[in-house]
């Protein structure tokens, strides 16, 4: 945490109320987000005990699982969850429009441009909090290997018809949630946490109502007051105000409510299925779904309240204008959709359950420059972000103050205009450093001649000392020389070159980044990182089946 | 005692966690632990013959000090014999802060060597061959504290070696079928020997409270949130997914405006200012000296903030 973020939790605690960490919303947020609410049985891997999923914030689908023990149900369950996602998923798939890639030619070797499909719009799937991307990842790996009647017709235990194919695209959603600055699977409680400081630590920012309960607290009451209830408040019953955002259910609500339904519900099953004629048969029936029904509404009652905080959340983003570089960020994620929509179709087999050496090596490296990028497109989008970056010396703002034209000595001579910028700021310039400002978009590079003073023939030492001991808010004049973007000829471009009296912001940290050196494809893996992966049978094999599930 | 100082323990089990965990627990000992001694065997069973028929003693006991004598003297028995011996919930004991306390590890395997090696089963998923960090840390840390008890009762067995790698046991994938892996808890194991030798001895913390101080839940929550308040406390988030008094410590760090209530990371940056009120009031001037580096640097950085927030329309957004 900076100091200047820590400062804003330090305001928060004072005022009792969040405050803003950024001034634009730095996550791009589609009109048309799917929300998924999960929770799952305490104890089991991937045993989902149900979820609220949906685009209309009044009317979510609740899907539950009367016994999650039960391999039938939960089949039942991850069935109704792919007839909820993927229509979402596949409208946005089928709206295409015309793009460009470059793709290197496997005859010539040569960079070509290829005309290709790029989705319009990409999928976006929200979840509660950073607990239920996990939970997104594991539905996916649980379901991604699962082989249908059509797949292999004898694999004991078929799984439902698009079962698979929603573990794939929600594997898909939860690689991508690692990736900086992407936004295909957004946990609400990151989402608000990047805009707001909220007068807590960041291990109590990760409660949804809490959160909530500092960013807009109810009229009267503090955000601290706000936070308490929401965290440890419960009824009569015993039961929390506002039950966890999940995937993890409270323990109380297990212990009291939800066992005593399964319990219930399992008697009436086993009554059915003892039944002897018809009309007991019938009579049990309706016990029976009296019991699920039950069930259902149980699950409803804790999920509602956190289904109405993710759209709460969601409504508090998008009171932010947006970011301009974040759409730039969410073209990415329309192209990583597009890609993965390409491998499906493609009928190319299931994400392996491990990445070999060169795939992962090359997610690392996309990460990290995804990480860079956005750490300076944030920067670049907001004054508040920037300031962050000014404090630690990695950018500072100035006034132009005068501009001396020079030239290159060669043949052709090319502009190199000497600006000085006065500024009360200490950035971490030395000799030659590159600094950075936006032109109309673009990066402009200039590099870092020399302190004012200096040239002017004082001595040099005595003005280092002066920057380095000097209070803060003494002013230095920088000289900078700008080397790029004004055109080609002897004159520099109209409005390439600052003039006196422009306020600029100036970057130590590039603008874009370059992606580093291309890696080998994975049929081409060294032996030194374990060769060729081998086996790609071996890799997709499903999981082992038991014969019995309920534990 | 938590409840009585109106700041109830958040902390519980779901009975369907409980059960699940019993029951796999019984899924993997089950048979007299062949399962079991198959995958230590398979894991760490290097050098020796392939364990047949266990020795299973039986540890029952009355009270915690009995079942803690006959655990020592069945790995005794165990370490002198040349057979596996698996020890089914066998009671330890090891002394915390000068006082003694009752540990139960799942299991512990006597190998024909004389090796004693820790088993803890956890119900969480190993899923293709790995489990959740978080989860395998914190079992690691339980079992290096086995692994320290276990070595008061070696140092006086003869021919007795505490194993310092454990046998963690979890369910592979999403079925119930047993996995292993094996854990160095070395690191583990040499820290909380040093925090162990470094905490204050209970009878010294006592001698500090204040005469007739009483922790009796029935008291009134004054009377016992006076003798909450005699003794130190380092509240810091950490705490709350740790310690039952933690929300009690929390409320009473905020009323004192402590930075601590916001991570301990924050401490190391402001220096010298532990109070909330002390750091805003020299971020506006008001307070400190302008020449302590933290101070200039907070006042810069309330400058910079108050800055961008107006260039942001006005502030008109912020709310």
């Amino acid at each position: 945490m900076s100091l200047i973020t820590t400062l804003a939790r330090l305001e928060a605690v004072d005022s009792g109320r969040a405050r803003p960490l950024a001034t634009v919303c730095h996550r791009h947020l589609t009109g048309r987000p799917l929300v998924l609410v999960p929770l799952t049985t305490a104890g089991e891997a991937g045993a989902p005990l149900g979820a609220l999923v949906g685009t209309d914030r009044d009317a979510p689908r609740l899907l539950a699982v009367a016994q999650p023990r039960d391999r039938d149900l939960r089949f039942a369950f991850l069935a109704e969850l792919a007839e909820a996602v993927l229509p979402h998923i596949e409208s946005a798939a089928d709206a295409v429009e015309p793009a460009e890639r470059s793709e290197v030619d496997p005859e010539t070797g040569r960079r070509t441009k290829v005309e290709v499909e790029l989705c319009a719009d990409a999928a976006q799937l929200i979840v509660p909090s950073r607990a239920g991307i996990d939970f997104v990842r594991l539905l996916g790996r649980s379901m991604r290997f699962r082989r249908t009647a059509e797949d292999d017709p004898d694999t004991p235990y078929p799984a439902p018809a698009r079962v698979p194919l929603l573990g794939r695209w929600l594997t898909h959603y939860g690689e991508r949630a690692r990736v900086p600055g992407s936004s295909l699977l957004l946990a609400t409680t990151d989402l608000l946490n990047r805009h707001w400081a909220t007068g807590q630590s960041s291990l109590e920012d990760q409660h949804l109502g809490a959160l909530l309960a500092w960013i807009d607290p109810p009229p009267g009451e503090s955000g601290a007051e706000a936070a308490f209830r929401a965290e440890l408040a419960r009824d009569g019953a015993g039961q929390l105000l506002c039950p966890p955002a999940g995937p993890a259910t409270d323990p109380a609500f297990d212990n009291r409510l939800l066992a005593p339904a399964i319990e219930a519900y399992d008697r009436a099953r086993v009554a059915l299925a003892a039944a002897e004629d018809g009309l007991t048969a019938d009579a049990r029936l309706g016990e029976l779904s009296r019991a699920e029904r039950e069930i259902r509404s149980l699950l409803a009652a804790v999920m509602r309240p956190t289904w109405d905080a993710v759209w709460r959340g969601l409504d508090l983003a998008r009171g932010l204008p947006e970011g301009a570089r974040s759409q730039d960020r969410w073209t990415r994620d329309r192209w990583s959709f597009t890609a993965h929509r390409d491998r499906v179709r493609a009928g190319e087999p299931p994400q392996p359950r491990r990445d070999d050496a060169v795939t992962a090596a090359r997610k690392l490296a996309a990460r990290e420059t995804a990480q860079a990028q956005v750490e300076a497109q944030e920067a670049l989008d907001d004054p508040l972000v920037l300031a962050g970056r000014r404090l630690a010396g990695e950018a500072f703002l100035g006034e132009v103050t005068e501009v001396e034209m020079t030239y290159t000595e060669s043949k052709r001579p090319s502009p190199r205009p000497l600006v000085t910028v006065r500024t009360d700021e200490r950035p971490h310039l030395g000799e030659r450093t590159k600094v950075y400002r936006s032109l109309d978009g673009k990066p402009q590079t200039a590099e870092f001649v020399g302190y004012a003073a200096d040239l002017a023939g004082r001595h040099a030492a005595e003005s280092v000392a002066h920057a380095a001991e000097g209070p803060a808010g003494a002013e230095s004049a920088l000289v900078l020389r700008i080397t790029d973007r004004m055109g080609r000829g002897r004159e520099p471009a109209p409005g390439s070159v600052p003039e006196p009296g422009d306020r600029i912001a100036w970057t130590l940290f590039e603008h874009d980044q370059r992606g580093g050196p291309a890696l080998p494809e994975a049929e081409n893996t060294p032996w030194t990182h374990g060769g060729p992966p081998g086996g790609a049978e071996e890799a997709e094999k499903p999981d082992p089946v038991t014969a019995e599930d309920l534990l | 005692m938590a409840t009585a100082l109106g700041s109830p323990a958040p902390f519980g089990q779901s009975q369907f966690a409980l059960v699940r965990g019993n029951a796999f627990e019984a899924k993997v000992k089950a048979g007299g632990g062949t399962e079991l001694l198959r995958l230590l065997f398979e894991r760490l069973g290097a050098g020796a013959d392939a364990p047949g028929e266990a020795v299973l003693p039986d540890l029952t006991a009355a009270g915690p000090e009995g079942r803690t004598a006959r655990t020592a003297l069945a790995l005794r028995e165990a370490t002198a014999s040349d057979g596996w011996t698996l020890l089914d919930h066998p009671m330890l004991a090891l002394e915390v802060a000068g006082s003694p306390v009752y540990l139960e590890p799942d299991a512990v395997v006597v190998h024909p060597d004389g090796t004693w090696t820790v088993v803890e089963i956890k119900s969480f998923p190993m899923i293709d061959a790995s489990a959740d960090a978080a989860k395998v840390g914190a079992a690691a840390r339980q079992s290096a504290v086995y692994v320290l008890a276990l070595e008061r009762i070696a140092s006086v067995t003869e021919g007795a070696r505490v194993g310092h790698r454990v046998l963690l046991v979890c369910p592979k994938d999403f079925s119930n079928l047993p996995t292993a892996s094996v854990v160095d808890v070395r690191k583990q194991r040499a820290v909380t020997r040093r925090q162990l030798t470094r905490l204050t001895r209970i009878e010294d913390i006592a001698a500090a409270l204040p005469e007739g101080a009483t922790f009796d839940p029935g008291c009134t929550r004054e009377e016992l949130g006076t003798a909450v308040e005699a003794v130190p406390a380092a509240y810091a988030p950490e705490c709350l997914a740790a310690c039952e008094l933690a929300f009690h410590c929390r409320a009473r760090s905020r009323a004192e405006g402590a930075v601590e209530t916001l991570g301990r990371g924050v401490r190391g940056e402001l220096g010298g200012l532990t109070t909330v009120a002390g750091v805003l009031a020299a971020a506006s001037g008001k307070e400190g000296d302008p020449a302590d580096p933290t101070v200039a640097a907070l006042r810069r950085a309330a400058a910079l903030r108050a800055e961008a927030l107006e260039t942001a329309d006005g502030g008109a957004r912020c709310r």
